[in-house]
């Protein structure tokens, strides 16, 4: 098995995911037989080949440097957990 | 009564057209049969009979004063991945169970202005991610051709709405298959655009380099009209070509004599039933006999497109999901103590198995040490599968194989195997990876189920793949088969 318990916990604390202590070893091993089987793709030499990032090889569209949104804070607070005076609110950072 | 409507878009408008019915007697036609069959079936998790009532009144109004397009007052069926303002988008997660977008998707607004009714929200994999429906938060969806069975997936909701009659049309979105192996299994015609051609503003990202929204329908003619409305340049996402419009059902009636179909020989490999084989070869007779011609080609990296795909998609994923913060919208827990604990729980919480699945992987991918081995290195298989493609579009015009390698299977069957699920995409997943346009026709039945017939174009070439699937229909009538007990 490629991926160990303390894998999962490492990767669940840098994607900031919750996973329940008893299903970590069942991550370990499904995360396991995914990762051995894409290692698949080593069969194939492919050195000096350029990352393809995208399909069509795009460049970023640039565009004027104006102001186009205009002020819509209460509509898209609308759908917040919790927000006050235009806030958005989480448990205290600092003390 | 409801007998008397035909099924397809484009007999519907022709009966809006000459006066045979309303919008609204059409909208409160399909609004009835969602009713009376969808308990069994599940595809939709929001009905909207108020709003879509309202809209069909519109479009009756806007033909009454003559200004209605080619869809005014068709009915559609919309996946639950396209923000609609003022209804639930849901994505069917429990992160997004509450969430109503405060603007519409570009898609919408597309199919809105051109006076499409959306009869509400369809049922799909949480956040697309998954081949059979079942990792839905509002429960899996059944394959109306038995119901013990998975439509496919993401887009299964929209595929067993249209499959069953719910719906003419329907909205899907594809990023390793997931429009055209749900219109396979659940026998519908299904297109994925080229990447780039339908805007994802407003379509909630899974893996932004792969994603692609495009039509489901009964038939090719219905998927050209459809993609008509869907398809646009659109400057609020970064990667829509800025390509003039153009008329999908241009090439509906051209002939195909002299046109080039590649076989790939990897696509007829051990792993598929040999019925769905020998059906393909049988649907590219068909084409045969209208003056295409054939040639076996060869796509030396195909077998690797789903592992390079199981990479790239999850490292998208992991970095597009992080959103879900339980901060600016979508669930929080309760009682956080801290910033990391409101974080982790939130997500926690409200991602379900796979979708949690596929953040590990792609968080594993995309961290440090383990960046060149995983993800870079398929990034450079992405291209070497793309150049496959490029020179096999040097000697052909298309390239037909089956869309799955077999008819859909049952439920439960693969939730616990990732990797056996994973690999009901393995002839779709190119497409992607390449930003092809791919499109699914049904092309008959194997134990009473549907088979769907796959054809990959070039560049742009959509217009020839609907030529080609119209064609075909119009010597076969395979699309025009019905699941028991929905007439």
């Amino acid at each position: 098995m490629s991926i160990k318990a303390e894998d999962v916990r490492a990767m669940a604390r840098l994607a900031r995911l919750e996973i329940a202590e008893p299903d970590i070893p069942v991550y370990a091993d499904q995360l396991s037989r995914i990762l051995d089987f894409v290692a698949q793709m080593n069969v194939i030499d492919t050195a000096g080949v350029e990352p393809l990032a995208h399909p069509l090889d795009l460049v970023a569209r640039l565009r004027p440097d104006q102001v186009t949104e205009s002020d819509q804070r209460e509509n898209l607070q609308a759908g917040a957990p919790s927000t006050a005076d235009g806030l958005y609110l989480v448990p205290q950072v600092i003390e | 009564m409801s007998t008397d409507f035909p099924r397809s878009a484009a007999a519907l408008a022709a009966g809006l057209a000459s006066g045979d019915y309303s919008s609204v007697e059409l909208t409160r036609h399909y609004l009835e049969r969602i009713a009376r069959l969808d308990g069994g079936l599940n595809s939709f998790v929001t009905v909207c009979e108020d709003s879509a009532l309202a809209q069909a009144a519109e479009a009756d109004a806007a033909r009454a004063a003559g200004n209605a397009g080619p869809l005014t007052g068709i009915p559609y069926a919309n996946k639950d991945i396209f923000c609609t303002r003022g209804v639930r988008t849901s994505c069917a997660s429990r992160m997004l169970d509450k969430f109503i977008a405060p603007y519409d998707a570009h898609v919408v607004e597309r199919l809105h202005a051109a006076g499409l009714v959306m009869l509400g929200k369809t049922n799909m994999d949480e956040f697309a991610m998954g081949s059979s429906n079942e990792s839905s938060f509002y429960g899996a969806v059944r394959n109306p051709w038995d119901r013990e069975r998975v439509p496919g997936g993401s887009s299964g909701g929209s595929a067993a709405a249209v499959a069953a009659g719910l719906a003419p049309l329907a909205t899907g979105t594809d990023t390793g298959g997931s429009i055209r192996q749900p219109a396979a299994l659940c026998g519908i015609s299904g297109l994925k655009p080229t990447y780039g051609r339908v805007s994802r503003y407003g379509m909630v990202a899974f893996a932004s380099s792969l994603d692609q929204g495009g039509p489901m329908a009964l038939d090719a003619r219905d998927l050209a009209l459809m993609l008509n409305v869907m398809a646009g340049f659109d400057s609020r996402d970064s990667t829509s070509i800025d390509r003039a419009d153009e008329d999908y059902t241009r090439m509906l009636d051209s002939p195909l004599t002299g046109l080039r179909i590649g076989l790939p020989r990897e696509y007829f490999g051990a792993e598929l039933d040999t019925r769905i084989g020998d059906l393909i070869h049988r649907a590219v007779a068909v084409l045969k006999a209208r003056g295409a011609v054939t040639r076996e080609i060869s796509l030396p990296n195909a077998a690797l497109a789903i592992p390079a795909y199981y990479v790239i998609a999850p490292a998208e994923c992991s970095a597009n999901l992080s959103r879900y913060d339980g901060v600016r919208f979508g669930h929080r827990c309760n009682d956080p103590s801290d910033l990391d604990d409101l974080y982790s729980r939130s997500r926690g919480e409200a991602f379900g198995a796979e979708v949690k699945r596929r953040i590990l992987v792609g968080t594993y991918a995309l961290s440090s040490g383990y960046y060149d081995a995983y993800y870079r290195k398929a990034q450079q298989v992405r291209r070497l599968i793309k150049n496959d493609f490029v020179s096999a579009f040097d000697e052909v015009d298309v390239i037909i194989g089956p869309t799955t390698p077999g008819v859909a299977f049952h439920a439960g069957q693969n939730i616990e195997d990732p990797v056996t699920m994973y690999l009901s995409d393995v002839y779709t997943t190119a497409a992607n990876l390449a930003g092809l346009p791919a499109m699914s026709l049904p092309a008959g039945l194997v134990d009473e189920l549907p088979v769907g017939m796959h054809f990959i174009g070039n560049y742009f070439d959509e217009a020839r793949l609907l030529g080609l699937g119209h064609a075909y229909q119009q010597d076969t009538d395979w699309h025009r088969q019905t699941p028991p007990g929905v007439y």
